[in-house]
């Protein structure tokens, strides 16, 4: 119990930005262009339903009123219905949402398990090749635009080389659909057993995936790298090199350790960056996620499915820090006293 | 029967490739160190003494390489040793302690699983008796509880407690050699004197040899057995410890000597020429000048200062000593006007100051009267601004405007009287040395003849022969602008030399005051008498 | 232990050193060389680019769409027969209008509100702290686009939306930076100069930050340029026909699959070396401004 009072005491602190992310959402329903009433009516609504929706919504009483219905709303999981899907916005984000997890998930693991031992390899190793190498691959990863990495890579690996099928959606079109127990097709085919299907969800998460990881890589490798060679250069491993430890225990135990705290901190901008790029990833490869769904509402002048990704995104994205903090105070013991 | 030294290095020359080139840090070194022995290396910022242990434990930065000569251990040639070897040496046979102990320690490691690391690595235990080991490891290095302490982290212990752990790590493994970096730089008086007492007597016990490198030539006189002086990267002068205090044949140790505070010495003996004596200012000015009454500051539930009384006549110089914490930067920003007092009363020159809040004083006509040098030179000079514009700027604030012309006479009278060459004043800050910073920011301080100067440990950050020529220069300059001096510091030895009288502080109160002279031959106070045995020096 | 530590190296004097060190970073890292020359062309390229193209850049020829590269449209035409390279270069000056435009607006109200939280502290530190949170509690991206689907699908909307995300980068760093000077030593030496407190922020605290500064503004070049050209590709901001390289991509999208790779590589490759340029940009000023910071 005494272990998860500092998790409580964090999850606390992240309550003023709910309430920031919940005004800010709020806000911008507010000042949407035009008439919002006229949207939610459509076009061929006469200035009398426009009114009558108007009142429906709530849209005639003054802004406090508003914003207490909107978060009423809220707090009963309304989010309003979407125009295009007639359905409600809650329902579909929750039908969609584990095809954006397992993509940024996956493609999160990928970027790691690449950029940290490539970090590593260039702080030890400075000013070699692979540090050059490392230096590169930082500085040009953040500056592809995802979509164009996208569409390169479905040039090559689909239009060239054959390698990987057609860029649309999570399976092939003639595939069927594998049972939702989690939602995340590569823990669902596995858990039914299904190979076939297993081998076709990796084939078609590849691409997408990677064009996401090759993003996520820089900022990671460039952390790593950078936070390596300060802590190489620091006192105490001065003091364990004196003491004579074996350079593994040097690089893991003293310097990595400590190397990789800035290096969690980062992955918070990093899963900004994620989840934004995975909008657009999913529109380069018609991944049924819910980016896809807001860009397609977007399109469509639907606001409502917009306003809903917008405020999930944000939760999202509040809970991967939370989580980012927990794991920073696994490590660090000086953030269990202060916090 | 001498047998052979334990450590020889002969010739060593250690190179560093810079940007401009390969630079020699340390040249044509030689020294022994026989068994039992404690060597001191004595050298200011620059010398290259810390380079040589470095060099002679091979971890120097990827940038330097021992270029010539041989370092034999016991026998061994280290210099040519496959790494993996060495490796096996360090810890095992010859140990480091370094400056700035919590910096030394992995932040994010219990303190006891680092000891064990060592232990673990050299075979000196096993998993199952390593813990009881590096606690008894703990215990040796007098650290109490030492089975609680296991378990902390360095940011939960004190920097004297740190060293004590340092230096645990260091002798886990019985080595026959320890090297110490200014092991107690940064430490207080009272801490220094325990870290350095614990390290000699562990050196003595168990018959090991040590080099002791320091700035310091009183820590060097107190426990070494023999002294090695270097400059400049070069040794000028090794003898035994007796000798080399009783009669020292190099200029450049001489000098160091001399400029070492010492009881007895007056400030004009730490110079090798002492300028002529200072003509007092034209009418010398008498009275109260500074009374300051019931000063309290709070932090919380903490009392900083708590209740403190003290005054400063015209012409004046009253020195405030303390340690770290003890509240005396607290009491001197609080009498400058750049904090604001939770109570008590502060006249200066008979007008009550401390009800006008911090934020306003800047505009206050007081304002120029009262004036600050600074601790560290280098962090109170704006890198923008030369050395001019930093001498110009209260002039520009406060005094009456004044054509281009005239300010620059003005900034180059300043910097005649502080000894600076006027042909640095266009200089940027990162251009000057430490001590021609230190004058810059005296430039400052006196540029509107002030009545009160208070000097914030003015030469904390100086090697002792800068410290003794500006020590000098400050005492000429309150002499012939007839100023008064509140000089805030935690040697008593350096405040003795500049002070008329002395308060002793210690956790936000005054423990002790009076004359200089009564203050350190006859302290009354337990503390006074502590701080005073804590400082070691040279033999007079 | 460097060189500069044992005090063996002496500096040369301010201008020249300055001068110097650039030389050395440019020559150690000939990159940064090509950085500028990059940078250079893009200039040009936004200020002349218009009156050097060939072709129209929205003239259409049903006649000759989608042709591949040639000697008359170096990078093709797309499917409505327009000369991409005529587009691409056309298009820089939008791009680069949205991108300064974007980052100055943020230059300077982040950096203001950043030095004054950190110089003041209290409530100052704590509104500007509590807004850079609430900005950063979302996805950059997201926002950025529920700010331009909110406020209207305009250019000027785009460029708010991108100063707006990027507003915590700023206020933080400049926040940070003043706090860390705010009791140094040169600050309370020009209190007791008699310094008023907005003399300090502005005559002794920004001079000291503005490097840094500069620094974190070539490197949000780079993404102000790369956040306005996804939000045009998803169909935000910019619309067709202005030549816009986040546009062009997603004309290009289509083509892909089917092997017509030049509408979207080359506007593509454009935005892509924009992009990479500010950011080699950016670190070779952060190796001139603080030679220790480099990562």
């Amino acid at each position: 119990m005494k272990a998860l009072r500092p998790i409580g005491r964090r999850m606390a602190t992240a309550l003023p930005s709910v309430v920031g992310v919940i005004i800010v959402t709020f806000l911008l329903t507010r000042v949407l262009p035009g008439d919002t009433a006229a949207y939610f009516a459509g076009p061929a609504a006469t200035p009398t339903a426009i009114a009558e929706i108007k009142a429906r919504l709530g849209l005639d009483q003054s802004l406090p009123v508003q914003f207490i219905r909107y978060v009423g709303d809220l707090v009963r999981g309304d989010f309003g219905s979407s125009l295009t899907t007639g359905q409600p916005v809650l329902s579909d984000i929750t039908a969609r949402l584990p095809a954006s997890a397992e993509l940024v998930l996956v493609a999160l693991v990928l970027a790691v398990s690449i950029a940290v031992p490539l970090g590593i390899i260039a702080a030890l190793k400075e000013r070699s090749f692979i540090d050059h190498a490392c230096r590169v691959v930082a500085t040009a990863g953040v500056s592809l635009p995802v979509f164009f990495t996208g569409l390169l890579l479905v040039y090559v690996f689909y239009y060239i080389l054959g390698w990987s099928p057609s860029p649309l959606g999570r399976l092939d079109v003639f595939a069927t659909t594998p049972p939702t127990i989690t939602g995340f097709y590569l823990i669902d085919t596995l858990l039914t057993g299904d190979l076939e299907g297993f081998h076709g969800t990796v084939a078609q998460l590849a691409l997408p995936a990677a064009t996401l990881a090759i993003f996520a890589l820089a900022p990671i490798a460039r952390m790593t790298r950078g936070s390596m060679l300060a802590v190489l250069e620091s006192d105490f491993v001065r003091t364990a090199r004196a003491a004579g430890l074996p350079p593994t225990t040097v690089v893991l135990t003293y310097a990595f350790r400590n190397a990789v705290l800035p290096v969690i901190t980062t992955l918070g901008m990093v899963f900004s960056f994620l989840l934004g790029a995975s909008v657009l990833v999913e529109k380069v490869f018609a991944w049924p996620g819910i980016g896809s769904y807001a860009v397609e509402a977007l399109i469509a002048s639907d606001y409502a499915p917009v306003q809903g990704f917008v405020l999930v995104m944000a939760v999202l994205y509040l809970l991967l820090n939370l989580c980012i903090d927990i794991l920073y105070g696994l490590i660090d013991p000086r953030v269990r006293i202060d916090a | 029967m001498e047998t052979l030294p334990l450590l020889d290095v002969h010739d060593l020359t250690v190179e560093f490739a810079t940007r401009r080139g390969v630079v020699r840090a340390v040249e044509h070194v030689d020294l022994s160190v026989r068994r039992g022995e404690i060597l001191g290396i004595v050298g200011e910022s620059g010398s290259g003494k810390s380079v040589t242990s470095y060099a002679v434990m091979r971890i120097l930065d990827r940038a330097g390489r021992i270029a010539e000569g041989s370092v034999t251990f016991s026998g061994m040639d280290l210099r040519d040793l496959p790494e993996s070897d060495m490796r096996d040496l360090r810890g095992r046979e010859i140990s480091m302690v370094f400056q700035n102990p919590r910096a030394a320690l992995n932040p994010i490691r219990k303190i006891g699983r680092q000891i064990e690391d060592v232990l673990l690595r050299h075979g000196q235990c096993t998993r199952a008796d390593a813990r009881a080991k590096a606690i008894a490891m703990l215990d040796r290095v007098r650290i109490a509880r030492p089975e609680e302490r296991y378990d902390a982290y360095p940011f939960e212990l004190s920097g004297g407690m740190c060293q004590r752990v340092v230096i645990a790590l260091a002798l886990a493994c019985r080595p026959r050699l320890l090297i110490a970096d200014e092991p107690t730089t940064g430490l207080d008086v009272t801490t220094q004197k325990a870290v350095m007492d614990l390290i000699v007597e562990l050196t003595r016990e168990s018959r090991m040899s040590a080099i002791l490198i320091t700035h310091d030539l009183g820590l060097a006189a107190a426990y070494c057995d023999s002294v090695m002086v270097m400059e400049k990267g070069r040794v000028v002068e090794a003898a035994p410890a007796a000798t080399i205090f009783s009669a020292p044949t190099h200029p450049y140790t001489k000098r160091l000597l001399r400029a070492t505070p010492r009881p007895g010495a007056t400030l004009r003996d730490l110079v090798m020429d002492p300028p002529p004596e200072t003509v007092p200012a034209a009418i010398p000015k008498t009275g109260r000048l500074l009374d300051v009454r019931g000063l309290v500051k709070t932090y919380g539930a903490v009392n900083a200062v708590d209740g403190i009384d003290l005054h400063i006549d015209r012409g004046e110089s009253v020195g405030l000593v303390g340690e770290s914490g003890c509240g005396k930067s607290t009491t001197s920003m609080m009498i400058m006007r750049l904090l604001d007092p939770s109570d008590g009363s502060i006249h200066f020159d008979g007008q009550e100051i401390a009800a006008i809040p911090a934020r306003a004083f800047p505009r206050h006509p007081l304002r120029k009267r009262i004036q600050m040098v600074f601790q560290d030179p280098t962090d109170s000079l704006n890198p923008r601004f030369t050395a001019e514009r930093a001498i110009a700027d209260p002039i520009l604030r406060m005094a009456d405007r004044m054509g281009r012309d005239a300010l620059r006479a003005r900034c180059e009278d300043l910097a005649g009287l502080v000894g600076l060459p006027t042909h640095l004043l266009d200089r940027f800050p990162h251009q000057l040395s430490g001590g021609q910073k230190a004058r810059v920011g005296i430039a400052r301080a006196i540029a509107l003849n002030p009545d009160l100067v208070i000097l914030d440990e003015p030469t904390a950050a100086l090697d002792v022969s800068v410290q003794a020529v500006v020590l000098n220069l400050l005492e000429e300059l309150k002499i012939s602008l007839g100023m008064s001096y509140l000089f805030v510091s935690h040697d008593l030895h350096v405040v003795r030399l500049l002070c008329d009288r002395v308060i002793v502080m210690r956790a936000g109160r005054i423990v002790e005051q009076g004359t200089a002279q009564q203050v350190l031959e006859a302290p009354t106070a337990d503390y006074t008498r502590e701080l005073l045995a804590a400082v070691p020096h040279p033999p007079a | 232990m460097s060189a500069t530590e044992l005090g063996i190296v002496r500096p040369a004097s301010g201008l020249t050193a300055t001068l110097q060190h650039a030389r050395h970073v440019i020559t150690e890292n000939p990159v940064t060389g090509v950085a500028f020359a990059l940078f250079l062309v893009l200039i040009l390229a936004a200020i002349l680019g218009p009156s050097l193209v060939p072709y129209d850049p929205l003239a259409t020829d049903s006649s000759a769409s989608l042709r591949p590269p040639s000697a008359a449209h170096w990078f093709g035409t797309d499917q409505l027969g327009r000369d991409i390279f005529s587009r691409v270069v056309v298009a820089t000056r939008l791009d680069m209008i949205i991108a300064v435009s974007s980052v100055a607006v943020v230059f300077a109200a982040g950096g203001l509100a950043g030095i004054s939280a950190g110089y003041f502290g209290g409530w100052t530190d704590r509104i500007v702290g509590r807004l850079a949170d609430t900005i950063m509690a979302f996805p950059l991206f997201v926002l950025a686009m529920g700010i331009v689907a909110a406020l209207g699908n305009t250019v000027t909307n785009i460029v708010i939306a991108t100063a707006v995300v990027n507003f915590p980068l700023y206020a933080r760093l400049a926040r940070a930076e003043a706090n860390i000077r705010r009791d140094a030593g040169f600050v309370l030496a020009a209190r007791l100069a008699g310094n008023t407190d907005a003399r300090i922020l502005l005559f002794h605290i920004l001079p000291n930050i503005l490097p840094i500064m500069v620094v974190q503004m070539s490197l949000t070049m780079g993404y102000a340029i790369l956040n306005a050209a996804g939000l045009s590709f998803i169909g935000l901001g910019v619309r067709p026909p202005t030549p816009e390289w986040g546009i062009m991509v997603a004309e290009g999208a289509a083509g892909i699959i089917s092997g017509e790779w030049w509408v979207a590589l080359f506007p593509g490759l454009t935005l892509m070396g924009a992009v990479f340029c500010f950011n080699l940009l950016g670190d070779g000023l952060r190796d001139i401004v603080d030679p220790r910071r480099r990562t």
